[in-house]
């Protein structure tokens, strides 16, 4: 039991980052191959300027029509998207493992504050599942797999949550834990995950259209 | 008549006899099918298919953009990604393997339920480009040769004589000649001249102009003699811009009708092309048929209507006898606002001509399409019930306005609302900037001591 929970905390965090980072440029390197390869005009419209635009638009809360018809979707979405990183990278105790083994560490949020964030990001997952059974054009559009992704993106929280607060069997909900966040980092590359990587790209391409081409706004 | 009014659109739509359709899918065999759908996925696309494909998160955000969506209150199968998921995605997981069924399916959602106006690519957060799955879907039926009849028989016109309404070439001259000679009673020396080389403006036109408008022709020789332009019209086939092949896949004939018009412009070795008020023709020669022919940006300074007339009155080149009295609102086509930045210009031009306008709301990039767009009411009679049930939101933001007239700066547009004010009871006239500037501009000649 020691040697599996030594390895999932060891050696496997390891390699999960390194096929996640590797998993990450293998899948853009095959995009742009497949860019050069068939679409290649592609490269005399985009411009950075239009891109940049487009993505900082985008990037701005309500800026965009399309997200003042949608407040609430929008207002959940963002603050998830948001936590769902800096959660992961400023919880004391991840930066604490951190300096152990690196000896380097940063800022970290307070105990308290980590555990009110984390019942938001529950509660948003909880949130984008309702609405893919209630909303009847999102529950047309989705499939097994969407309720799969919200449940992978919702048990690194979920074990955490529970481990911190220690309510039943820590240690295996700490290995849960640990597993499942390798898990999710592992099928970020592989899935559909990957729109946080690809999302710039493709906001960039229709920027650079709109701005340079149509002359219009995109958002 | 007791039973249509009882069943919801989408089963009176399924049921919709198109024979261009039928017949094309009664040649088809399952191998056929396959082969044509696995060619155009795998070897027609790429990168930008295969990321879309891939990073679409079946949000529904696309939603709220679509007008059909909205029209039809909000039933799911409307929405712009429940079109790619009932067409596109099927192909996908069952490797081309589909059923006549689904592929008349796909017809009537690809050719008639989609205008391709790029809205929803404004409303997704990742700015996926869905009229671009639908254009595939209708690349995957021309190859299969199930487009509807209609536009098909315009497509046809379109290869065999370079204009979309079988018009000949003798005629094309005749009614020009014909529109001349009708404006030299208002204007004595006034020409449509023909074939001039070196002239500044070759000016093209859609080919319903001639066919059954010819008085638009008649207009714009009036505005361009008044306001002293070196102008010319091509006697020869290349003096159509539109290009419905565009819209339905068939990309061959398409790039053909863009190069004979770019051609005919180079021969004149004119200095620039203005075309007059259509939309999808402007995206033909302006952002789609360029790219098939080579060119990043069309090979010629390529001039809306809209942007040429603007030019003309703000630089007193035409000037304003007295203000059009009627309440107006306008409608910013999709081709021409989101597709070309022309509604900022639009506005300034109905300030200067009209005394009272009332914008339409949403509007500029965010306007709704007129419904009629995207080869939509080219797919014709067969399909207008189901085009009226589908353009109910344009009707009611039409109706918001309660303005007399319309402007409308582009033929689709122009037809699909005369459609919509009559269908919807609107009493609204629909008009062309020509027709306002027509009849608001003093009908003096320019003169270069006048600016």
């Amino acid at each position: 039991m020691h040697a599996f929970i030594n390895f999932i905390m060891g050696p496997m965090v390891w390699i999960s980052f390194l096929i996640f980072f590797l998993g990450v440029i293998f899948r853009l390197y095959k995009m742009f191959r497949l860019v050069n390869k068939t679409e290649n005009f592609i490269y005399s419209y985009m411009s950075w300027k239009y891109s940049l635009r487009s993505i900082f638009a985008w990037l701005t809360p309500f800026l965009p029509v399309s997200t003042r018809k949608r407040p609430v979707f929008w207002g959940v979405s963002y603050v998830f998207h948001v936590l769902l990183f800096l959660l992961p990278i400023f919880l004391l105790s991840h930066v604490v493992l951190f300096e152990e083994s690196m000896q380097w560490s940063w800022f970290s949020l307070s105990d308290s504050v980590a555990d009110i964030l984390t019942i938001f990001v529950i509660l948003a997952l909880i949130f984008f599942a309702i609405r893919r059974i209630t909303i009847p054009e999102v529950k047309f559009l989705t499939r097994m797999s969407d309720f799969l992704f919200i449940l992978i993106a919702a048990l690194p929280f979920i074990t955490g949550f529970l481990a911190y607060h220690q309510f039943f069997a820590y240690q295996y909900l700490l290995i849960a834990h640990v597993i499942s966040g390798e898990l999710m980092l592992i099928l970020i590359p592989f899935t559909r995950f990957f729109h946080m990587f690809m999302a710039p790209f493709t906001r960039a391409y229709m920027g650079s259209e709109f701005g340079n081409v149509r002359h219009a706004k995109d958002w | 008549m007791q039973d249509t009014i009882n069943k919801d659109p989408e089963t009176i739509a399924r049921e919709i006899v198109d024979e261009g359709i039928e017949k094309g899918l009664a040649r088809l065999t399952p191998e056929k099918i396959s082969k044509v759908i696995n060619q155009v996925l795998t070897k027609e696309t790429g990168a930008r298919f295969k990321v879309y494909v891939e990073t679409c998160m079946r949000c529904g955000l696309c939603s709220d953009a679509c007008s059909v969506f909205l029209s039809n209150d909000r039933k799911p199968q409307y929405s712009p990604a429940a079109k790619v998921k009932q067409t596109i995605l099927e192909m996908i997981s069952k490797k081309g393997n589909v059923s006549k069924q689904f592929l008349k399916d796909a017809v009537r959602i690809s050719h008639t339920e989609c205008n391709v106006c790029k809205r929803c690519a404004m409303y997704c957060p990742f700015g996926i480009d869905i009229a671009y799955m639908m254009l595939t879907v209708r690349r995957v039926c021309h190859k299969l040769e199930i487009t509807p009849l209609y536009i098909q028989d315009t497509v046809n016109s379109h290869s065999a004589t370079m204009n979309q309404m079988w018009v000949k070439e003798d005629e094309w001259i005749d009614t020009l000649q014909w529109q001349e000679e009708d404006a030299r009673e208002e204007f004595e020396n006034l020409r449509i001249p023909l074939d001039k080389d070196g002239a500044d403006i070759m000016y093209s036109v859609i080919a319903p102009e001639p066919k059954f408008q010819a008085g638009l022709i008649y207009q714009t020789a009036v505005i361009m003699h008044a306001a002293g332009q070196n102008w010319t019209m091509p006697s020869t086939p290349g003096w159509d811009n539109s290009n419905m092949a565009m819209y339905t896949g068939d990309y061959e004939i398409s790039g053909r009708i863009a190069q004979v018009h770019y051609d005919t412009a180079a021969r004149l070795h004119v200095k620039k092309i203005v075309m007059g008020e259509c939309g999808h023709a402007f995206r033909s020669v302006y952002d789609i048929g360029n790219r098939w022919v080579g060119w990043v940006m069309p090979p010629f300074e390529l001039i809306h209507s809209i942007d040429f007339f603007h030019d003309l009155l703000v630089s007193g080149r035409i000037k304003v006898k007295e203000k059009y009295k009627k309440t107006v609102t306008l409608h910013d086509p999709c081709n021409i606002s989101r597709g070309g930045g022309l509604h900022h210009k639009a506005r300034e031009m109905v300030n200067i001509l009209c005394e009272s306008f009332i914008e339409m709301t949403p509007n500029k990039e965010h306007n709704y399409c007129c419904g009629a767009g995207g080869g939509v009411i080219n797919c014709g009679p067969p399909w207008k019930g189901t085009r009226m049930t589908n353009n109910r939101e344009k009707g009611e933001q039409l109706k918001r306005t309660g303005a007399e007239v319309l402007i409308a700066p582009c033929h689709n547009c122009h037809s699909g609302l005369e459609d919509i004010v009559h269908h919807y009871d609107l009493g609204m006239e629909v008009k062309f900037f020509g027709d306002i500037i027509y009849e608001v501009m003093e009908k003096t000649i320019f003169q270069k001591g006048d600016l």
